[in-house]
């Protein structure tokens, strides 16, 4: 797509012994859909249950039990692929995947191979103001999860759980169209943000609800760009893939230790060959996982338990009426309405949460003022203590209420801070917090004027160096405000001084 | 479509399923010869006909996002060869 307002990032170039190398990645995003059953099955799908107690007889595959499909997931994996600009197939049909594995009690995995619910959609992952790549997605299939092994409760045996199989996952797969390592952790960040935004996965990363496979090739400056021309991927490199990471951390630590192994192998004469990693966080390195390879003739065929899955325009259409405002469209109109950086925009529209604090203290008042506060003393304190925004001491309307208060010139900002400081430890109400604790800055020119003219009156020195130095006029308004207990108002005390001195 | 008896075994094996090596060559011939009876299916022409995915026709049945099945575990394990502490446990599985 032609972008005039955005130029994209410059690829990452590993210097090999011999020459330059750039990277191209391509990702899996596994999101588990925010349903409260699973994707075939009435079992619950919440988290930290006790061992095979969410389980039906579906996810554990007794026999002759079948897979009835949760409308809820068809409709989420929709609303994902309306909120990625993507093709939405009123079509589509599940697959088995078949292998054997102790966490897959079926012996088949259901997926979409051959016709996934989601086509090509997009996502604009932005590196800086102005800077943005455009990662093209293939593809969004729905699937089925897998259980859970733990091998460490007893030397000779795994055990296994199957409260996560037959959960609901979309797996989302990415052109690769990823040039580096920070480039691949943005576009997670970002695609987990939307997911967010739309509510259909909670892209809780530390409970595996959000994982990434990511695809790992590296080619010489030059051969990306043909790729690009030609859609032929023989101008690429032989690609690895590292399996099943949840962490924006780790994924990044190994795309750049298996880009430097692959140029290790290849300056050494040798070749890559094709096939599935782990990363070892502990070791930060990767290695291969043979028993995947062995395994990997998959024998896809139509699961003859489940009609195609065909839904109807008109409910897509009801679904694309209740979107709500995306982060790219919702930065650009805190941009526009506001006044607000790129940056303030990005920060504040990070969470839905966030932005929506924001807009409620903003509204009527000075966005950019606003958005200091919301950042700095809000954000500030919230990451101090460790607390979420829907956690916060004090609410909107008080933050709102506090700066009324500085604009009407009632507050200076440090008395702002003092505060924001006993609302959020006391709470109460701003405009009667600061008349209880006589936080009142003196604007009355009368009084101000007394003050500068006493401070004057005892120190002729300073005076005579204040008229030589300008510069030194500071000293007098630090004075005066320090005469009047911190409530002058320092701006009408800086003019007064200035005319005073004659400066 | 034939099958000789290395694909025999690979399919053998991907499907878990122990069969001697003495075995094979039957087995191999056996599967080709199922193979062939049905490739007389090809010589019908169905350019143009919709793949069939129901003799009747139907939409798939659809379930409401509610929870209505689990809280089980004792029923769910009482088939494995060995449980314990409620999970099923097998021989070390370990990347």
């Amino acid at each position: 797509m032609l972008d005039l307002t955005h130029t994209p990032p410059k690829p990452k170039v590993i210097a090999g012994a011999r020459h330059d190398w750039e990277l191209v990645i391509g990702m899996e995003i596994h999101a588990q859909v925010s349903s409260k059953a699973k994707l075939f099955s009435g079992a619950s799908t919440g988290f930290g249950a006790e061992p095979n107690s969410n389980v039906a007889f579906v996810d554990a595959a007794m026999p002759g039990m079948l897979p009835v499909i949760n409308e809820y997931c068809v409709e989420q994996a929709v609303r994902s692929g309306l909120g990625l600009k993507a093709r939405i197939n009123l079509v589509s049909a599940f697959d088995r995947k078949n292998y054997f594995y102790p966490d897959l009690p079926q012996g088949y995995q259901i997926s979409q191979l051959y016709h996934p619910i989601v086509g090509e959609g997009e996502v604009l992952v932005e590196m800086g103001p102005g800077i943005a790549r455009h990662v093209r997605i293939e593809r969004i299939h729905l699937e089925q999860d897998a259980g859970k092994s733990i091998h460490d409760m007893d030397p000779n045996l795994s055990f296994v759980d199957f409260n996560r199989t037959g959960v609901a996952l979309m797996e989302i797969v990415s052109r690769p169209d990823i040039r580096g390592p920070e480039e691949a952790a943005a576009y997670v960040t970002k695609l987990r943000q939307i997911l967010r935004y739309l509510g259909t996965c909670d892209g809780n990363m530390q409970n595996g609800n959000l994982r990434a496979d990511v695809n790992v090739s590296v080619c010489r400056p030059g051969q990306y760009e043909k790729y690009q021309e030609t859609q032929d991927f023989s101008h690429l490199g032989t690609r690895c893939e590292i399996k099943n990471m949840n962490s924006m951390r780790f994924i990044q630590a190994a795309i750049d230790y298996e880009a430097r192994r692959q140029i290790a192998i290849l300056e050494d004469g040798g070749s890559i060959l094709q096939e599935t990693r782990l990363y070892d966080p502990d070791k930060g390195e990767t290695r291969s996982m043979r028993s995947k390879e062995e395994a990997h003739d998959y024998r896809y065929f139509p699961d003859p338990d489940l009609l195609p899955l065909e839904i109807e325009q008109a409910w897509v259409d009801g679904i694309a009426a209740t979107m709500p405002e995306l982060p790219d469209a919702k930065k650009a109109r805190f941009m526009g309405d506001f006044g607000l950086t790129d940056y303030d925009a990005n920060v504040l529209t990070a969470e839905l949460e966030a932005a929506a604090f924001f807009e409620a203290v903003a509204a009527g008042r000075d966005g950019k003022q606003t958005a200091n506060w919301v950042i700095n003393e809000l954000f500030g304190r919230l990451n101090k203590e460790g607390r979420a925004i829907a956690e916060s001491p004090v609410t909107a309307d008080q933050l709102g209420g506090v700066l009324d208060l500085i604009g009407s010139g009632e507050i200076s900002g440090k008395m702002a801070k003092d505060l924001f400081d006993i609302l959020w430890t006391e709470g109460g109400n701003p405009a009667e917090v600061a008349a209880a604790r006589g936080m009142k800055q003196v604007t009355d020119a009368g009084a101000i004027e007394a003050a500068v003219d006493a401070i004057i009156a005892a120190n002729p020195d300073q005076v005579e160096k204040a008229k030589a130095n300008p510069k030194l006029a500071g000293w007098f308004v630090g004075q005066v405000i320090k005469a009047t207990g911190g409530k002058a108002n320092p701006a009408a005390v800086n003019a007064l001084v200035a005319a005073k001195l004659g400066l | 479509m034939s099958i000789d008896v290395d694909t025999a075994r690979k399919v053998a094996k991907l499907a878990r399923i122990r069969v001697a090596e003495a075995d094979l060559p039957l087995l191999a011939r056996e599967l080709s010869g199922i193979l062939g009876f049905m490739e007389q299916l090809n010589e019908v022409d169905v350019s143009g006909v919709e793949p069939m995915t129901s003799v009747t026709p139907m939409r798939l049945k659809r379930r409401v996002d509610e929870v209505t099945d689990g809280n089980q575990q004792a029923a769910v394990l009482k088939n494995a060869p060995d449980a314990r502490e409620g999970f099923f446990a097998v021989p070390k599985v370990v990347e």
